[in-house]
């Protein structure tokens, strides 16, 4: 048993370290300009993120995107419900939110800088724009998906609008909502990175870009290396929260307990990459 | 497995509230027939983007917004028309196309037989798995200041970003497919003797295939969202330069032109593929389960 989890273990370890170690060899002897060695890069990106630029750089860039994210999920579920449990809403609106999500988020920028200026708050907007239609578009389809059944017994007992979103609309739907603030998720990084570096001063986006254009090439592999950990540590606790939340739905799917390791990542990698921003 | 998977938007679920859409509908509303129901719909739609330009006409032509940044909806599409018969927004929508395809060409090419490799061999998904997962996180903007420095600011900076970002959604959704693959029609397969090519072709491939069409989907929206980003900030040409150039040259009415220009774009690459992926399988189980209900 312990011999069979430590093969386990060497077989995810091995590729990684190769590669490292590998790449390590080469950069330290090939005097490349754009791969620098990686004793060098791993030098430079402790000098900068240890803690020097915390402070100034990740820390603005952090709060934006949780910024932007908080707004997209209070509305993407707001109105989300809304068009769910309107038919007309949802017809009526539904051209100018295909049109709104297919557009590509960035193409707004010098939109929002014409508006708002190149502070915090236009940066905040083109992260809103970009998360919130998954989050809204996946909250529609779980609304609807609630069962009609369900519906149609709270109908009959009177059960009061507010606690029929509480106990049964929002609970039902949540699976979904979750599926759509996971791909939220990532493309918030994404449009924080571009979003700084267009117009900034501050930010991870930001000092990459700097690093470039100033040709300090280890500073902008480092800035990278930070923004893959960025992405790591929050998709880790995105987990973490929604695990939590939607223990009773792996119990009541008997997702949770037995199912073996493989099964259960097959599913967690298929829901991470869904087409969570359905067409409908 | 497989249903609670469904349940949460897997990837089967692609045909889940399109198909399931019109039964629901015509449940609740058993008299109309299906084509006045689709008509009717269709009025509303107008009507809810009539209201739409109409609110936002009305905001700039009464000064409600400052009308240097809200010009007119009607002077940006007259704008957009006088674009589209002079010629030069087509060049510029070429340009982006150009390295949209051939980036998500190229992330086919190495993305589906690689998901095919690490979907089918577990031992190869488990060595690869941190390399993946580590590398799968980090925004692929954050390569343009590299992609500029390494390729400059033209075609190929372009497609390597595209290619980057649009890899990862197909190889994550090869594997899926690949590792979803019915274990009865497989083991059916194996009784009747089938080779493992034979296997492959026969079993693997159109049952992974949903799969790889969403991921195509996917990749398409990102891609073009790499391709404008990119030229915004890389500066190469294309849709996203032109609209940054307007922008600085005060150009407003130009530039809402050429946002709503890209707006068109990625709304009918995204219903293209949408309507290919429902052309192409309708013979699949998830598709016609749900036709069925």
């Amino acid at each position: 048993m312990t011999l069979r989890r430590l093969t386990l273990f060497a077989q995810h370890l091995v590729v990684p370290v190769v590669l490292l170690l590998a790449f390590g060899l080469w950069s330290a002897q090939a005097e490349d300009f754009f791969f620098p060695p990686l004793t060098e890069i791993v030098r430079v990106f402790a000098d900068n993120w240890l803690f020097d630029r915390v402070g100034s750089d990740l820390v603005p860039s952090v709060l934006r995107l949780l910024a932007g994210y908080a707004i997209s999920v209070v509305g993407g579920v707001t109105f989300g419900v809304l068009f769910g449990m309107s038919r007309i809403l949802r017809t009526a609106t539904d051209p100018v939110v295909q049109f709104l999500r297919a557009l590509p988020a960035p193409a707004l920028i010098p939109f929002a800088m014409l508006v708002f200026g190149t502070g915090n708050s236009s940066k905040v907007f083109i992260i809103v724009l970009g998360t919130m239609w998954p989050i809204l578009l996946n909250t529609l389809d779980g609304v609807r998906g609630v069962e009609e059944q369900q519906l149609d017994m709270a109908r009959s007992y009177r059960i009061p609008m507010t606690a029929r979103l509480a106990h049964i609309i929002l609970p039902a739907a949540s699976p979904r909502i979750f599926a759509g603030m996971r791909t939220s998720l990532g493309i918030g990084i994404i449009l924080m990175v571009v979003s700084e570096m267009v117009a900034s001063r501050n930010g991870i986006g930001y000092f990459v870009l700097q690093s470039q254009r100033s040709f300090e090439i280890p500073a902008m592999w480092g800035g990278v290396i930070l923004l893959g950990l960025l992405g790591l540590t929050l998709s880790w606790i995105f987990v973490r929260v929604e695990n939590r939340v939607l223990r009773w739905h792996r119990g009541a799917n008997g997702l949770l307990p037995e199912s073996d390791q493989s099964s259960k990542k097959a599913g967690s990698t298929a829901r991470k990459n869904a087409p969570e921003v359905n067409d409908a | 497995m497989r249903q609670p998977v469904k349940d949460k938007g897997g990837p089967p679920s692609v045909a889940v509230p399109e198909t399931a859409a019109p039964g629901a509908r015509a449940a609740r509303r058993p008299a109309t027939g299906a084509w006045p129901a689709k008509r009717a719909d269709l009025g509303i739609k107008l009507a809810g983007v009539l209201v739409v330009l109409a609110i936002m006409e009305l905001c700039s032509r009464l000064g409600v917004l400052p009308r240097d940044w809200f010009p007119p909806v009607t002077s940006m599409y007259a704008e957009l028309f006088r674009l589209i018969v002079e010629q030069p927004l087509w060049v510029e929508i070429g340009r982006t196309l150009r390295a949209w395809a051939v980036g998500i060409g190229l992330a086919a090419l190495l993305a589906v037989p690689c998901g095919v490799l690490l979907g089918s061999i577990p031992l190869a998904y488990r060595m690869a798995r941190i390399v993946i997962e580590f590398c799968r996180p980090i925004p692929s903007v954050a390569l343009i200041p590299l992609a500029v420095l390494v390729y400059g600011t033209g075609l190929e900076m372009k497609v390597f970003l595209i290619t980057f970002a649009t890899f990862w959604p197909l190889l994550f959704q090869t594997i899926y497919g690949v590792q979803d693959v019915d274990p009865v029609a497989r083991d059916t397969a194996r009784a009747y003797g089938l080779g493992p090519s034979a296997r492959f072709w026969v079993i693997t491939i159109p049952s992974a295939a949903p799969y790889i069409a969403t991921g195509l989907r996917i990749a398409a929206a990102i891609g073009l969202v790499l391709g404008v980003t990119s030229e915004l900030v890389g500066g190469a040409p294309g849709l996203g330069r032109a609209i940054a150039v307007a922008q600085s040259a005060g150009n407003v009415t130009l530039m809402y032109a050429l946002i709503i220009t890209t707006g068109l774009l990625g709304l009918t690459l995204n219903s293209a593929f949408a309507a290919v992926e429902r052309k192409a399988l309708r013979w699949h189980p998830a598709q016609r389960q749900e036709v069925a209900r």
